[in-house]
């Protein structure tokens, strides 16, 4: 070929790069666009199966579509007119029926339900798959510890079509634990196939590849880029969803993932800012929908095992000190549940997140700060920079105000790889945190965040055995329907907590989703991940 | 060949040591793994479990010793924040990087060498200036700040460009991978829709790299070419009535061309590398966002393969350039 010929050539496909696309390829395109839904949030999985070591928040997304559990929630509809999972009512998944009994729950499987790849569910599957669940340690085991599913010999085949799951004690979380992400089924004999004795449960395989019967499955995964689903049409745990594919896209800036809400090029934008919501809103172009965060806080926290916050009396100066709406204006752009600011510190009722008592009232600050008699305190104020955003504008008010009071502190802004381990160490004085717990009990975030056993979140390292007898009190109360000693507890230790003040709640967060006006169908479930299954596009 | 060969040989201890110097970087910076991939509700057992699955609980010689023995296989070991081997990972997005790079650095050539070339020609005239105002502006303005006011212009605004949502919109079919470079791909199995696809989607990109490589190859040709035409063999060359053409072209330039070639070698590997704001921005999945998301997370299998390969890569392209440097100028001898 000669030099002339070839930069004739390379013209030519030049300019064919610029014509725009025949009309057949738009009009396929435009079939394509109507079943399928694009999703744009600012991670992606790192893991399909939540049983795998380390699946991060959006891998737990894959696992809820993609495989079914015995039971799951029914739907409501909210005050305000959004959808939200029911946390009361239970409905059967790849159960036909479940009958509780007194130290055990019998489920009865759908006959029709078929995983993936056309096996039948049995009850070996159910068996093997909650087995998996107990046995792989980590996150999956601990979260199924907290239902009191522990040992696998709670598991019973009873025949082909009927599993018996046998209580290790009364629990009433123990059927809420059933239809969390972690008990999904799975394919039994596919996994066993490609199980090792290097990894008996089959993780390697189920970290890139679905083996379940849900809804959706994964056809193509490229991390940090996309994952992309496809409906499975023998799907029987449910209504039937409209949507055919679900393409979920890695758009880490924020920006832009607005710039394609607001452009219509991609359906619906998953937890979006304070900012972006309170903005998106105004401009009204898209639909806008914040659920609360249920069971979740943001809050202050005070080391009560290192002076001065061993002080019960400076922990209450701290919280008489704080800015609270200035604090939620800044953070949230006012998009949050106040949790400050009620009639008291001693609840009256049961409805958890409560209120507590304080308000911004220096002078009350200063007056306990001069009876503790502490002063000349010089301390550090830590968040995670992971959720700077959030977090940063709390501690620079927190920093301000505490000055006021003769508190000098110093932000100590720690990289998100690092905060669970400084978490760990329990050796942060002062600290900007968040947590929410997957089943939405008061007696849930108390044994997580204020109990004995001084778990991880317990980052005040708050230990008091009155504390620790009301909490266990509530739930043996909540196990066997005990209302009257239920709430008795649960106030009494909302109550103790807010008097005694290791934490100061804050604000309750919310979870802001923008769609576009012809999305319909989304659910806020406690998992803060997107359920594919109920939204329907027009 | 020789001479080739007695270079590579060089290269072996800078490898040893970029070996062992990753690999004790990522042990002593702070912050757990293993606390991080517990996940929430960690308890110190489920911890433990994950640290031993890690093989974190082993003395530091003997994890340096599996990670030589796996390297040595070829193995870059795994990396846990997105879950696959990091040599798959990196040989899928090095492509994306370097087709990103080459193409924003073969625009910036386009502009900036005649640019230059101008600039020196006509010293204190109007291309001249702007020649300066270019390479000041164009260094001067963040990346990060280029894509995101390109994107506003001409996604936002304008809607010409299409949605900056990585290699190519979702709703195209990916060309099988023969290069990992989509542009040829797409080619090579004629499939030009895709081709048109994927090279709207790296105009964007590849223009907010172009501009921010702009300055220093102008800067670098400007100057290289003043030297080379007030030097006295052009004096002589236009004295002998040869025209203007063969006197700047022929001789003035190619003679500039060594250190502007240098200034080529050290802008690219510096672009794909550490275009991670770039990537970030067009969500293009990178080698570089690649290897900053899994330092955040301490994720150390990625980022010890990051490091190695762009050390290779440094050094191959050293060496390439090397090379170029005897082809352009016959008097550099590579024992130099």
């Amino acid at each position: 070929m000669k030099r002339r010929d070839f930069l004739k050539s390379v013209t030519g496909i030049a300019a064919g790069a610029m014509v725009p696309a025949p009309a057949i390829w738009s009009s396929a395109r435009a079939d394509a666009r109507s079943e399928t839904l694009l999703v744009v949030t600012e991670g992606g999985p790192n893991n399909l199966d939540i049983h795998g070591v380390g699946t991060n928040r959006p891998g737990y997304e894959a696992s809820w579509n993609c495989y079914d559990r015995l039971i799951s929630h029914e739907t409501k509809t909210l005050p305000d007119g959004t959808l939200s999972y029911d946390r009361d009512k239970f409905k059967p998944e790849l159960a036909e029926d479940m009958s509780i009994g007194d130290m055990s729950v019998t489920f009865k499987l759908k006959k029709k339900a078929k995983f993936h790849d056309g096996t039948p569910v049995t009850a070996n599957d159910v068996k093997w798959s909650l087995d998996r669940s107990v046995s792989v340690g980590g996150f999956p085991t601990v979260q199924m510890k907290a239902g009191s599913l522990v040992n696998k010999e709670q598991f019973v085949v009873v025949d082909d079509n009927t599993v018996r799951i046998d209580f290790a004690k009364k629990d009433r979380l123990t059927i809420p634990d059933l239809a969390v992400i972690v008990p999904g089924i799975y394919n039994s004999a596919l996994l066993k196939s490609k199980a090792s004795e290097k990894d008996p449960w089959a993780l390697d395989y189920t970290k890139s590849n679905t083996a379940g019967s849900g809804a959706y499955k994964v056809t193509s995964w490229k991390p940090g880029v996309e994952v992309v689903y496809e409906r499975h049409d023998d799907w029987v745990g449910g209504k039937m969803p409209q949507l055919k594919k679900v393409i979920w896209r890695t758009i880490p800036s924020q920006g832009n993932r607005r710039a394609l809400m607001e452009r219509g090029d991609a359906d619906i934008s998953f937890d979006l800012s304070s900012k972006d919501t309170s903005e998106m809103k105004k401009e009204g172009k898209l639909v806008i929908i914040s659920n609360p965060i249920g069971n979740g806080m943001y809050s202050v926290e005070l080391n009560v095992k290192t002076p001065p916050f061993d002080n019960d009396k400076v922990r209450r100066a701290v919280a008489y000190a704080l800015p609270y709406q200035k604090i939620m204006d800044a953070a949230m752009f006012g998009l949050a549940n106040p949790l400050f600011g009620g009639a008291s510190n001693t609840v009256t009722d049961i409805a958890w997140p409560a209120k507590t008592g304080y308000v911004n009232d220096m002078a009350k600050a200063k007056a306990l700060m001069a009876e503790s008699g502490v002063s000349g305190i010089d301390t550090t104020v830590s968040f995670d920079l992971g959720a700077g955003d959030i977090c940063e504008p709390i501690a620079v008010l927190v920093q301000e105000s505490l000055g006021q009071i003769g508190i000098k502190t110093a932000i100590n802004k720690v990289p998100g790889a690092n905060w669970r381990s400084e978490m760990a160490k329990k050796s942060m004085p002062l600290m900007v945190n968040f947590f929410s717990g997957w089943l939405d009990y008061p007696e849930y975030f108390f044994f997580w965040c204020y109990s004995g056993q001084n778990a991880i979140f317990n980052t005040p390292s708050y230990v008091n055995p009155d504390m620790d007898a009301l909490i266990d009190g509530a739930r043996a109360a909540a196990a066997v329907g005990d209302k009257e000693k239920y709430s008795r507890n649960v106030e009494g230790f909302i109550s103790k907590a807010y008097d005694d003040v290791p934490r100061i709640p804050l604000f309750q967060p919310f979870l802001n989703v923008g769609t576009q006006k012809n999305i319909s169908g989304y659910v806020y479930w406690f998992h803060r991940q997107l359920d594919y299954r109920s939204i329907v596009k027009a | 060949m020789l001479t080739i060969a007695k270079r590579l040989v060089t290269v072996i201890p800078t490898l040893i040591g970029v070996v062992i110097v990753t690999f004790l970087l990522t042990r002593v910076l702070p912050g757990d793994p293993a606390v991080y991939f517990a996940g929430p509700a960690a308890t110190p057992q489920s911890i433990a479990e994950i640290r031993k699955t890690l093989g974190l609980d082993r003395p530091l010689p003997d994890q340096f010793a599996h990670y030589v023995n796996d390297l040595a296989h070829g193995n870059f070991g795994n990396s846990l924040s997105t879950g696959r081997p990091v040599a798959t990972e990196i040989s899928s997005r090095l492509p994306a990087s370097a087709e990103l790079t080459l193409l924003g650095l073969f625009l910036a050539i386009v502009i900036a060498v005649p640019l230059g070339i101008f600039a020196a020609v006509k010293q204190g005239s109007l291309i001249d200036h702007l020649c300066r105002i270019v390479a000041t502006a164009g260094v001067s303005l963040p990346v990060f700040f280029t894509g995101l006011l390109l994107v506003y212009i001409f996604y936002f605004k304008l809607g010409w460009s299409p949605a900056p949502i990585g290699r190519l919109d979702a709703f195209a079919t990916t060309p099988p991978d023969i290069t990992g470079f989509y542009l040829i791909d797409s080619l090579v199995t004629g499939n030009f829709e895709t081709f048109r696809a994927s090279l709207s989607q790296l105009i964007l990109p590849a223009a907010t790299l172009a501009i921010f490589s702009l300055a220093p190859i102008t800067r670098m040709t400007r100057a290289s070419m003043l030297a080379v035409l007030s030097s006295e063999f052009i004096r002589t060359a236009r004295a002998s009535g040869l025209d203007d053409r063969t006197v700047i072209l022929t001789y003035g330039f190619r003679n500039a061309m060594l250190p502007v070639v240098t200034t080529l070698g050290m802008v690219f590997s510096f672009l794909l590398g550490a275009n991670v704001l770039v990537e970030k921005v067009f969500a293009w999945p990178g080698i570089g966002s690649y290897a900053v998301e899994a330092l955040l997370q301490s994720d150390f299998a990625p980022v010890q393969g990051f490091v190695l390969t762009m050390a290779v890569l440094y050094v191959a392209l050293n060496l390439l350039i090397d090379m170029l440097y005897g082809v352009i100028d016959p008097r550099v001898r590579l024992e130099a």
